[in-house]
């Protein structure tokens, strides 16, 4: 098998694609000076409609350049895609690598098909198109979602991320494999890592692991930062202080330090990630509960066996989720019984478990705190006091008058802390801490990376770059969806 | 505004000996203890070597009389080896035992001994934050008028091009954490296959000689990110400012643009983003951590690396105390800082 290299026989589209890089660059380098020249010369009073003229008329044929120059990049990189798919490892490495793509991008054109067609009916979610930087920003994370389930459905990785083939440590990319065996991929698309493994499968099965934990621990962190910051919020007080002191304490200790303390394999052993999971996770339950009663306790016939259905299937996870093998904790000093095996549908790894319960009770303070000034804010309103005189429970305003009136900057919040989980968990990885060191998660995968840095750059880049898109198609998609909020 | 002084202290004094706890409780777990026991005994000492090594050591007390005796409030443990020595956490080697004072905690100055270091836990906290002080000096002086220029250019003429791509920028930094953009700099500036050796790919030399070549990159990465947020939060302040009635008074009587800028707006923009400083402290010791450890730079947050690998109780402590110490004077600082700055609560 010859080495691909990384364009292969679609080279020629390579110096179309520079041309145009070198024309953008220069477009908006000329672009930007303007804005320099504009910001300091004109003034631009609110309303002013003055003919475009001289340095405007000039401004705007830049502007409608940047533009063309722009269409025409997407164009050239989506015939790059385009001719992967088709031609797959003939195209090189990038060809082979959007062929891997090709049912990311079926579903990603799927998505956006749908959602541009029905975008009327849709709320917030379907505004979300009307805002390019949304939308951009949406594209990026879809795109590492879809790639997160596909490759964990076997469809995009090459190799597999933990096996080791011999004579492939540090190879570059596109080096094939020496002896290939029946069904083997021939190729290691992103080159291999200094224990031999595939590079490509291991920044695809990465992104599975990003996909699983972080917006799941987010969600849990909102759940207990409101909780807990709605009451302190609304009542104020001695509840008020007692839970801002737990919080800042908490804020005050460096993030790292934190995990340093709680994400050990002593600390694991002696079983206080699964005391505090167990505390942690009564938290969602009590919300839904809560939300549900306060509805409803007027209609008891409804509500009863609502909430007997809801809390029971919340309780049967919250059980699941806690207890492994029988056992909520098990070990020398203290063994706590929990969900028999028979009725434990799922086993979470001590790994994973300990980085999500670390991942939440890092994040949850600050959700308290937003909550908690969002909560003093509304409070105030008049709503809020029709509710009051209408008789309505505390719960009820907290939950059904405040929480909604709350939710632009929430879901916005939500966005931005899903990217700062993931920065977390890389951290996490980067420092060897939680998860089994040959597990590929983009953190672990950057600290091993950067150990050879100054020799082999390809082991290290393809995850930082795969960490840091997400995370900014997350930073676009908070951005769109603040812009298109404040639109109402 | 002294008994807000005074109060404050309270709480930063109370939040500090809850965490001291806390991290005194997770330190002292049996497990931390015995990996503790292994590392400093032998390796394969069996489980009840382990317990004896302990209980020589005075590590099986109850949890409290150990913390009492870390803070100073309790007579320090002293116990005599079968093999005749003296071991206590008041015995100092080059100090004869009977000389050795009754208590030696936090109130008495003493830190303790560092068991990965074998040294003064306060010589080495102080020779570390040395090394990380000048680190965070440099951070601040490239990040924050580069911050603030980012912001208030941008939030000049807010929907401007030079607003969208000062914004781009900012975003962009905001969403690449340290640990990314490190290795992409050493990757482009250090690595012998793209072929720009422009900097070092360490900073271990930074230590003694620290020179632009090999100190530039672990500034720029921890600047990098704490950046882009100081910038937004600018940039918004800065465009609040510049709908406010007095600019547009200004602008009708014929005020030239830079002058607005720089006499009406810039002033009472800066009030926020100077919180927003403040408040980004506890973030750059995390990203302290971070570059120190990616390049090998042996300051406060390699120390805490070092110490909490090991389980090393006392440095840590240190280390803790001294952590949660910045976090709470740098809030300090900016409430009475936000007080002194702006004019309608200060007079009042």
């Amino acid at each position: 098998m010859e080495p691909l290299t990384w364009t292969g026989s679609i080279s020629f589209l390579n110096p179309v694609l520079m041309i145009i890089i070198a024309a953008l660059a220069v477009a908006i380098a000329v672009w930007i000076a303007i804005g320099l020249l504009d910001a300091v010369s004109v003034i631009n009073i609110e309303g002013d409609t003055a003919t475009l003229s001289g340095p405007a008329a000039f401004n705007e044929l830049v502007k409608t350049g940047i533009l063309y120059v722009f269409y025409a990049l997407v164009a050239v990189v989506l015939a790059y895609l385009l001719l992967g798919v088709v031609m797959g490892t003939n195209a090189g490495i990038v060809g082979a690598i959007s062929y891997q793509f090709s049912s990311v991008w079926v579903a990603l054109i799927l998505l956006f098909a749908l959602s541009m067609a029905f975008k009327r009916r849709l709320g917030l979610y379907g505004k979300l198109y009307d805002s390019p930087i949304g939308m951009i920003g949406f594209g990026i994370v879809m795109f590492w979602v879809f790639v997160g389930i596909f490759g964990a459905m076997d469809m995009i990785v090459t190799h597999d991320p933990l096996s080791q083939v011999s004579g492939m440590k540090n190879k570059v990319p596109g080096t094939p494999l020496r002896n290939i065996e029946d069904g083997q991929y021939a190729w290691y698309l992103l080159g291999g890592d200094n224990l031999a493994r595939d590079v490509f499968s291991r920044m695809v099965s990465g992104a599975w692991i990003v996909v699983q934990i972080a917006p799941l621990a987010t969600l849990f962190a909102f759940m207990v930062g409101i909780t807990l910051g709605l009451p302190a919020g609304y009542y104020g007080g001695r509840l008020d202080t007692f839970l801002s002191f737990l919080a800042n304490l908490i804020l005050a200790f460096p993030v790292i330090l934190l995990f340093y303390l709680l994400v050990t394999p002593e600390i694991i052993a002696t079983g206080v990630p699964n005391y505090m999971a167990a505390v942690l996770f009564i938290f969602p339950i009590v919300f839904i509960a809560v939300l549900l009663n306060s509805r409803y306790y007027t209609r008891p016939n409804f509500r009863t066996p609502l909430l007997t259905g809801v809390l029971g299937l919340a309780i049967w996870l919250y059980l699941a989720l806690i207890s492994t093998k029988g056992y909520v904790i098990n070990n020398d000093q203290t063994t706590i019984p929990g969900l028999p095996t028979v009725l434990d549908p799922f086993d979470i790894p001590g790994g994973i478990l300990v980085v999500f319960v670390s991942v939440v009770f890092v994040n949850s303070p600050t959700v308290f705190r937003i909550v908690r000034g969002l909560a003093l804010d509304i409070k105030t309103r008049d709503y809020v006091a029709a509710a009051q005189t209408r008789g309505e429970g505390p719960w009820y305003i907290m939950l059904w008058e405040i929480l909604p009136n709350a939710r632009g900057p929430l879901i916005v919040d939500f966005c931005l802390r899903i990217g700062y989980t993931t920065i977390l968990l890389g951290t996490l990885g980067f420092f060897g801490l939680g998860l089994p060191p040959e597990s590929p998660d983009w953190g672990s995968t950057i600290n091993e990376g950067r150990k050879l840095l100054s020799i082999y750059l390809h082991p290290a880049l393809p995850p930082a770059f795969a960490l840091l898109s997400l995370v900014l198609g997350l930073n676009l998609l908070a951005d769109g969806l603040r812009e298109e909020s404040l639109k109402d | 505004m002294g008994l807000f002084i005074l109060r404050r202290f309270g709480v930063m004094l109370l939040t500090a000996l809850c965490l001291t706890f806390v991290v005194f409780f997770l330190t002292n777990l049996y497990p931390n203890l015995e990996k503790l026991a292994k590392t400093q005994g032998n390796q394969r000492m069996s489980d009840e070597q382990v317990a004896n090594w302990l209980e020589n050591r005075g590590y099986s007390q109850p949890l409290l009389i150990k913390y009492g005796q870390w803070l100073g409030v309790a007579p320090g443990f002293t116990n005599t080896l079968s093999d005749g020595q003296v071991v206590g956490n008041c015995i100092r080697p080059g100090i004869a035992p009977e000389d050795a004072p009754n208590f030696c905690g936090v109130l008495q100055g003493e830190w303790g001994q560092s068991t990965v270091f074998k040294d003064d836990v306060g010589a080495i906290v102080s020779k570390r934050l040395g090394n990380t002080g000048y680190l965070m000096f440099w951070v601040l002086v490239l990040m924050v008028p580069s911050a603030l220029i980012v912001g208030v250019l941008a939030g000049m003429k807010e929907g401007s091009i030079l607003d969208r791509s000062l914004s781009t920028f900012s975003i962009i930094t905001t969403a690449t954490p340290e640990y990314v953009s490190g290795v992409i700099f050493i990757a482009i500036f250090t690595s012998s296959t793209v072929g720009l050796k422009w900097f070092k790919g360490t900073a271990t030399s930074a230590m003694d000689n620290p020179t632009f070549e090999n100190f530039f990159l672990p500034v720029l990465t921890i600047s990098l990110y704490g950046m882009g947020y100081i910038a937004r939060m600018t940039r918004a302040s800065m465009t609040e400012v510049m709908t406010a009635q007095y600019i547009r008074t200004a602008r009708l009587k014929g005020v030239s643009f830079p002058n607005i800028v720089m006499k009406h707006a810039l002033r009472n923009a800066l009030i926020a983003p100077f919180t927003v400083i403040m408040l980004q402290f506890p973030w750059l010791l995390n990203g302290v951590v971070i570059v120190e450890t990616l390049f090998n730079y042996k300051g406060f947050g390699w120390a805490l690396v070092q110490a909490a690998g090991n389980n090393d109780i006392q440095l840590l402590l240190g280390i803790s105390v001294v952590s949660v110490f910045v976090v709470l004077f740098t809030q300090l600082i900016s409430d009475i800082g936000y007080v002194y700055l702006n004019p309608r609560i200060r007079i009042s």
